[in-house]
């Protein structure tokens, strides 16, 4: 369970979270954090976890207020956006590291086994390619059982029988009652996971709720094409007339930055059949 | 902390960096003690090359390591570990590593040669033990400008600098001083001034014990008097101490407030 309370953090002028209000309470549940680039959601993802230290504001893990404690994080399983380990160590070893520092059980074997690393255990890991570091990394954040998993950008580098694997995992996962929190850029795979959706933009909160409220919001088919209009600003549906859509395009969205090759902007914008 | 200090020094122990180091330092000694035979004279020699390598290599070696790991302390910041026991005991790994190739390094050759043995055992201890303070220091204050800056290139313009301001422009600024003060009584100035200086201070207690502070004129006397004492040797020890502690804790201090 994670509560979030006015949540502010800023780095010099640029306010990267201006006051965030979430809470998930429930229990079985996958929610998806959403946002183009720089719009705060590795901030916030950080700030859970602790390696953001906020401004302003309060998070709740469990009922525990986080701020300079550490012991919480034994509760979570988190999965970094960039696989990057110390590129003398070996994957064996890296694994053993962790399981070393955390102390208790690990189901590691079993990972390794779905995610067909073996082969790879005695290889450095600075040899390794992008898409088995993704992998590795996955098994370190899956192979403790705990009550939260978090999850940035579970699925990049990795190839469709991994991504069957990790939706696997996380059906798993939501079945035991874990929270889970995931922020990724693909589209199609937040339609097939989440349960709900937190759409960030430039640092607060702007849709929350689940799939199907976002897509009859927006009158949309589809979840890409209902985000799509929030960012270019248009208003929710309201009533039933539909003729209320007004096309306000806010240009201060400044944080979009075309120019960047992993933009979410592109991805969202481009017509989709 | 100890786990991480474990894993951070069983990596570097097996970088290339560290073998580099350490093969240095054996080639360094071994040759010095084949050319010149005398144990005495090579100490010294050694002193030189410890004074103005370890803080240096500390010190870029510190910058590096911690930009290079930074993914790495990301991960364990993500675990239940207490902050200060990752930075402190990444910190302590990199400066046993240091010091475990400068021991190794300069002490297997002189075991060989038969160190034990000769009468300057006492000299090459005070030899060794200043270049692991040298080595703590260094890399305290490397972690500490490394914590401070995320530009890396700004990380390491200023590990130089700070490196340059110790072993070379300080000597210059404090021997400047020297002559524009020279209608005054210095002793204790000089004296004060060395403690601010951990190369100059690890400098004197080595040339202090070898015996040779009579080539130092008037400065070497009155250092001999001061630092030849009981007190003096303390307060000495005490001073390079301090030069480990106040790093140690400021990083612990940044490392307690900073974003990652």
């Amino acid at each position: 369970m994670i509560e979030i309370r006015n949540l502010h953090k800023s780095y010099g002028k640029l306010e990267v979270l201006q006051g965030i209000d979430l809470g998930f309470e429930q229990k079985g549940r996958i929610a998806a954090i959403l946002g183009p680039n720089g719009s705060g959601k590795t901030t916030l993802i950080k700030s859970i976890l602790g390696m953001v230290l906020p401004d302003k504001g309060e998070i709740r893990v469990d009922g525990q207020a986080i701020r300079q404690q550490w012991a919480y994080r034994e509760r979570i399983s988190y999965l970094p956006q960039i696989a990057r380990f110390p590129e003398n160590l070996s994957v064996r070893e890296l694994i053993a590291m962790i399981k070393d520092l955390r102390g208790g059980h690990a189901e590691d074997e079993l990972l390794i086994r779905l995610f067909g690393l073996e082969p790879h255990l005695h290889k450095r890991l600075g040899n390794l390619s992008g898409g088995t570091k993704q992998k590795v990394n996955i098994v370190l954040a899956f192979m403790y059982d705990c009550p939260t998993v978090i999850l940035d950008e579970p699925t990049s580098g990795l190839d469709p029988v991994a991504m069957i694997h990790l939706r696997e995992l996380l059906n798993e996962a939501r079945e035991q009652g874990k929270t889970i929190l995931l922020s990724t850029h693909i589209m199609s795979f937040v339609e097939e996971m989440a349960d709900e959706v937190v759409f960030l933009l430039e640092g607060k909160i702007r849709f929350r709720g689940s799939l199907q409220t976002l897509k009859e919001q927006y009158q949309e088919e589809n979840v890409e094409r209902a985000i799509a209009h929030i960012l270019q600003g248009k208003q929710a549906v309201e009533g039933n007339d539909g003729n209320s859509q007004t096309a306000g395009y806010k240009l201060q969205a400044t944080s979009l930055k075309p120019q960047d090759s992993r933009s979410f902007t592109p991805h969202l914008l481009t017509p989709h059949n | 902390m100890l786990k991480i200090m474990k894993y951070t020094l069983s990596d570097l122990l097996r970088s290339r960096w560290g073998l580099i180091y350490l093969g240095f330092f054996l080639l360094l000694t071994l040759s010095l003690l084949w050319l010149s035979g005398d144990v005495s004279k090579v100490v010294i020699s050694l002193m030189n090359v410890i004074l103005i390598l370890c803080p240096l290599i500390a010190v870029m070696f510190g910058v590096m390591y911690f930009y290079n790991s930074r993914e790495f302390t990301e991960l364990l910041l993500a675990q239940p570990i207490r902050r200060t026991d990752i930075f402190w005991g990444q910190y302590l790994g990199l400066a046993l590593s240091l010091s475990l190739s400068l021991l190794l390094g300069i002490g297997l050759p002189f075991l060989l040669y038969g160190l034990l043995a000769s009468s300057e055992v006492l000299n090459f201890f005070v030899l060794v033990s200043t270049g692991v303070f040298l080595s703590f220091i260094f890399s305290g204050l490397a972690f500490y400008i490394a914590l401070r800056n995320d530009n890396r290139i700004r990380g390491f313009g200023l590990a130089i600098l700070v490196w340059l301001f110790f072993a070379v422009i300080y000597d210059g600024v404090f021997l400047l001083s020297l002559m524009l003060l020279k209608e005054y009584p210095l002793e204790h100035y000089s004296i004060v001034a060395a403690m601010f200086n951990p190369i100059d201070l690890s400098r004197i207690l080595i040339l202090l014990k070898l015996d040779i502070s009579a080539l130092m004129g008037y400065t070497g006397a009155v250092f001999r008097k001061f630092l030849g004492t009981g007190l003096g040797s303390t307060l000495s020890f005490g001073v390079l101490v301090l030069w480990v502690l106040v790093p140690a804790w400021s990083i612990r201090r940044l490392a307690l407030r900073k974003d990652f």
